[in-house]
C-alpha cells in the first residue's frame, strides 16, 4: 500500500514537471536567444546588443508607455466605477438584480473580437458625428468597458457576505456617513475592490484585440507594437523585449505572493 | 448604504458602450453598404461555413485536450501541502501575465524551421516541419488557455468538504471510489466553467492561426478582421452569427452546470 501511494506521488511530480516544461520552454527559448548576437536562431555568442537596441527604439518605448498608462487609468476608473455599481445594484431586488448584473457580464461572456468590433462601429459613428478620431480616449473607454465587470465580480460577493448594520453601528459612533462609507464600508469591501484593480490591470496591460479595432490611425501600445514588429519580420528585439516583461511579471507575482502569506499569517494570528 | 443610485453611472455606461454597440452590430448586419435593409450580408457569410466549422473543431479539440491535461494537474495539486498549492498555481499564472502575442511568437521561435525543435530532431535524424498546420493551433491554443481550464476546477476540488471524503473511506470505499462517487461528481461545476473559458476565446480569437496554422487553418476571427475593414455588414453578419453561438453554448452549458461557476 505505501508503496503504491510512494509511486503515484512520484507519478504526480513528474506530471507536474512536464507541465512546467511545457509552460515554460518557450520563455526560456525567447530569453536565450535574446542574448544571441546574430539574427537567427543559429547561436553566434553573447551579446547585449539587442537590449541596447531595445531600449532605443523610440516606437517600442512610447508604446510602453501608453500601455502601462491605459491599464492604470483604465484600472482606476473602472474599480470606482464597478465599486460603485456593486454597492448600487446590491439595493435592487429580484427579477431587475439578476438583469443587471447578467448585462454587467455580457463583455466577459462576449468574444473580445466581438467587443472590438462592435465598439468600432459606435466610436466611428459617433466620430463622424462630432467630428474626432479614435485613438487614446477610445481606446482607454474601451479598456474601462472590460474592466468594470471584472471590479462588479470581484467586489459583489463581498457586500452580500458584509453585515449592513456596521454601518448603522459606525453612525451610531459618532461617524459621518462620509466617514463611517470610507472607515468602514470601503475598509471592510477593500479585498474585492483590490482584487478586481488587479484583474482589470492584468487586462488592460494582456489586451490585443480590443485595442486593436479601437486605436485608429496612430495609437500604439505594446501588443499593437509586438503586433507590427513581429508580423513585418522576426525582431530580436522582440526577445528582449520578452526577458524583461518576464522578470517584470516574475517580480510583481513574488511580492503578491508574499503579501498573501503575510495576510494569512495576520488572519491565523487573529484566531 | 440602501441606495440603488451608486449603480446609475454604470447602468447608463452600459446602455451606451455594450447596449448600443451590440445593437449596432445587429443594425448593421441586416443593412446593405446604403442602409436599406438588406439580407445580402448573410447570405455572404454563408461563404465562410466552412471556416466557421473548422473553428468550432480547433476549439474543440483544443478544450478536451486542455481538460485531459488539466483535470489531473487539478487534482494533484490539492493533494500538496498548502504553500507548494500557492507556489504551483503562482508557476501557472506567470506565464499567462506574458503579452498574449509574445505567448504566441515563442512557439512561432520554437516550432520554425532551424528553430531549436527542427534542429535537436535533426540531429537525431528526424526532418520534418513543424509550423503551418491545424497542430501546431491546436498546440498554440492549448498553451494560451491551459490555465484557464486549471484553476476553476482547482478551486472548485479545494472546496470539497475533507469530511465527505472521509466518510466515503469510512463507509468501505477505495481510493477509486472515493473518486468517483465524491470527488469527480463534486468538480463537475469547475468542468464546466473551465470548458466554457477555454472554449470561447479558442473558438474567436485571431491571430494564434495567422501566426502558427497554414492557408487552410484560417479561423473566423481571421475572416472577422479581414472583412470588417472593408465591409461592415458582412463582417457584422458573420460577428452577429459567433455571437449567438456563443451565446447559445453559454445557455446549453449553464444548464449542465451551476450558474454561479460560470460567472
Amino acid at each position: 500500500m505505501k508503496n503504491t501511494k510512494n509511486k503515484s506521488g512520484i507519478l504526480s511530480k513528474i506530471y507536474i514537471v512536464l507541465i512546467m516544461i511545457f509552460l515554460y520552454a518557450p520563455i526560456a527559448v525567447l530569453i536565450f536567444y535574446s542574448f544571441n548576437k546574430g539574427k537567427s536562431t543559429v547561436w553566434q555568442g553573447f551579446s547585449l546588443k539587442w537590449y541596447e537596441q531595445l531600449f532605443k527604439d523610440d516606437n517600442i518605448m512610447n508604446a510602453l508607455g501608453n500601455t502601462i498608462i491605459i491599464a492604470v487609468l483604465a484600472s482606476f476608473f473602472a474599480t470606482i466605477l464597478g465599486t460603485a455599481a456593486a454597492i448600487g445594484i446590491n439595493n435592487f431586488k429580484g427579477k431587475k438584480r439578476v438583469l443587471i448584473q447578467n448585462a454587467s457580464n455580457i463583455p466577459i461572456i462576449s468574444p473580445d473580437i466581438v467587443m472590438g468590433v462592435s465598439l468600432m462601429l459606435l466610436f466611428t459613428f459617433l466620430g463622424v458625428m462630432f467630428n474626432f478620431e479614435m485613438g487614446f480616449v477610445t481606446v482607454l473607454i474601451s479598456h474601462i468597458c472590460f474592466c468594470v465587470p471584472f471590479v462588479v465580480l470581484n467586489v459583489m460577493p463581498r457586500i452580500r457576505r458584509m453585515d449592513s448594520s456596521i454601518y448603522d453601528a459606525a453612525l451610531d459612533l459618532g461617524c459621518n456617513q462620509w466617514q463611517a462609507f470610507y472607515k468602514v464600508v470601503i475598509h471592510e469591501l477593500m479585498p474585492g475592490i483590490f482584487s478586481g484593480l488587479l484583474m482589470s490591470f492584468t487586462y488592460s496591460l494582456d489586451d490585443f484585440i480590443i485595442t486593436y479595432f479601437t486605436r485608429g490611425a496612430k495609437f500604439q501600445n505594446l501588443s499593437i507594437e509586438i503586433y507590427s514588429m513581429t508580423h513585418r519580420r522576426i525582431s530580436p528585439k522582440i526577445n528582449a523585449l520578452s526577458a524583461l516583461l518576464f522578470l517584470a511579471v516574475l517580480i510583481i507575482m513574488i511580492i503578491i505572493n508574499l503579501r498573501d502569506r503575510h495576510e494569512e499569517k495576520v488572519k491565523a494570528q487573529k484566531t | 448604504m440602501k441606495s440603488k443610485k451608486p449603480s446609475i453611472p454604470y447602468i447608463a455606461w452600459m446602455v451606451v458602450f455594450t447596449m448600443i454597440p451590440i445593437f449596432m452590430i445587429g443594425y448593421t448586419a441586416f443593412t446593405d453598404k446604403n442602409g436599406n435593409f438588406s439580407l445580402e450580408p448573410f447570405s455572404k457569410a454563408f461563404f465562410y461555413t466552412g471556416v466557421f466549422m473548422k473553428s468550432l473543431w480547433i476549439a474543440l479539440i483544443s478544450t478536451a485536450i486542455c481538460l485531459v491535461l488539466a483535470y489531473p494537474l487539478a487534482y494533484i495539486i490539492t493533494k500538496m501541502k498548502h504553500s507548494t498549492q500557492n507556489t504551483v498555481i503562482m508557476l501557472m499564472m506567470i506565464p499567462m501575465w506574458m503579452n498574449f502575442l509574445l505567448r504566441i511568437y515563442a512557439w512561432v521561435t520554437l516550432l520554425q524551421d532551424n528553430g531549436p525543435i527542427d534542429m535537436l530532431l535533426s540531429m537525431l535524424g528526424i526532418h520534418a516541419t513543424y509550423i503551418g498546420n491545424t497542430g501546431a493551433v491546436v498546440l498554440g491554443m492549448v498553451y494560451e488557455y491551459l490555465p484557464f481550464m486549471v484553476l476553476p476546477i482547482y478551486t472548485v476540488m479545494c472546496k470539497i468538504d475533507g469530511g465527505l471524503i472521509e466518510a466515503a473511506q469510512d463507509l468501505g470505499s477505495n481510493s477509486f471510489a472515493v473518486f468517483k462517487k465524491v470527488i469527480f461528481p463534486l468538480s463537475i461545476p469547475g468542468v464546466i466553467s473551465g470548458i466554457t473559458m477555454v472554449f470561447v476565446p479558442s473558438a474567436s480569437t485571431f491571430l494564434v492561426s495567422q501566426y502558427l496554422g497554414g492557408t487552410d487553418d484560417i479561423m473566423i476571427g481571421d475572416i472577422i478582421d479581414k472583412i470588417f475593414w472593408t465591409d461592415q455588414n458582412t463582417g457584422s453578419a458573420i460577428s452577429l452569427i459567433l455571437m449567438v453561438f456563443i451565446f447559445v453554448f453559454l445557455i446549453i452549458m449553464n444548464f449542465f452546470g451551476d450558474e454561479e461557476a460560470i460567472a
